[in-house]
């Protein structure tokens, strides 16, 4: 029955120029915190790597661009409510940040 | 279970597809097995696991009055006269991608019926994720002898102990399990088990190449969710 399905065949440029890749961009990100960068630029350089190595990872070494359009819609959708938790918690800390300090350091 | 892939009329690709896939009573996922399908399913359950676990840190971190202890000295090793900052994360970063990449060469040689190398990549790929517990080990040693708890410690905001712990005991506890199973499966490889299709121990499933790109998956997750912890925990 497995015979039948569509199995991931590819060539083995593909995984290494990956490989490399990966490699590459973890040596980039390092290199952030090596040469101190600060704030803004610090935090859009790690969050841009970060996002290229999980893409690659996901889309060569976890097949998800062979995959049908199905399989990834289900993967990839559900995990965007991530971000909404991401603005609620974000609110919420603040304003218990701003709460301790009201309180408990200036009072 | 027959799979009637070939038997099914038209199969459209695209957004049409998708639409075609759900609205009817039929397979969803046409070209991925149901081991495959399932792997995928718990690894989105295991996406919110971590999600939330960083949600939660960021939740701490921002509401932490204290300063949050600085990463980059906190993990920083004492070499050739130095503080090297994150040396040990950055060699486990490189550990975890290299196992990642063997990994991925041991599922298409999987496919190509090569059982030898198969096998070897998947113990190489074994060892260099239990080399990655092990560091990881060693620098939960460090930081405990060095005043680091949940409760506090002696670099800043109490909350850094609680997170640093569940986040990284959390991933360890997946790359262990992975291990596990990378061995297993290179046994299965090495024995023959996939290739003359022989019922598994304890599922009695038959034996197929497909369990190694499913393993496979488990794998690269693990090194997925290390990006993760790489960026927003220890370089941020």
């Amino acid at each position: 029955m497995a015979d039948h399905q569509a199995q991931q065949h590819h060539p083995l440029s593909v995984y290494f120029w990956v490989w490399g890749w990966l490699f590459i961009l973890s040596i980039a990100s390092y290199m952030v915190d090596i040469l101190g960068f600060e704030s803004y630029l610090k935090w859009s350089l790690i969050v841009t790597f970060m996002l290229v190595k999980a893409g690659l990872i996901m889309a060569v070494f976890m097949h998800m661009v062979w995959e049908r359009l199905s399989l990834t819609a289900i993967i990839l959708t559900p995990p965007a409510v991530l971000l909404v938790a991401v603005a609620i918690f974000a609110l919420e800390s603040d304003h218990i940040a701003s709460s301790r300090i009201q309180y408990f350091l200036m009072g | 279970m027959t799979d009637s892939i070939t038997a099914e009329p038209s199969v459209k690709t695209g957004m049409k597809g998708m639409v075609d896939d759900w609205s009817s009573d039929q397979r969803a996922f046409k070209t991925a097995t149901w081991d495959k399908s399932m792997m995928w399913l718990f690894l989105l359950s295991d996406i919110f696991i971590f999600g939330i676990f960083l949600v939660a840190y960021m939740a701490a971190r921002m509401a932490a009055v204290e300063p949050w202890p600085d990463t980059s000295s906190v993990f920083a090793m004492h070499m050739f006269g130095k503080d090297v900052p994150l040396l040990l994360i950055a060699i486990m970063t490189f550990i975890l991608i290299s196992s990642s990449g063997t990994m991925a060469l041991a599922v298409k040689f999987g496919y190509e019926r090569n059982r030898k190398v198969t096998a070897i990549l998947l113990i190489v790929t074994a060892l260099l994720g239990a080399s990655f517990v092990g560091m990881q080990a060693f620098e939960w040693t460090k930081l405990i002898h060095e005043g680091v708890r949940p409760w506090g410690n002696p670099f800043g905001a109490a909350q850094f102990g609680a997170t640093f712990f569940m986040i990284t005991g959390f991933h360890g506890t997946h790359v262990t399990i992975g291990v596990i199973f990378l061995v297993i499966t290179a046994f299965k490889v090495l024995r023959g088990d996939l290739e003359h299709r022989r019922p598994g121990f304890l599922t009695g499933r038959r034996g197929r190449y497909d369990m190694v790109e499913v393993v496979g998956l488990y794998w690269h997750f693990v090194d997925l969710v290390w990006v993760f912890i790489f960026a927003f925990f220890y370089l941020w």
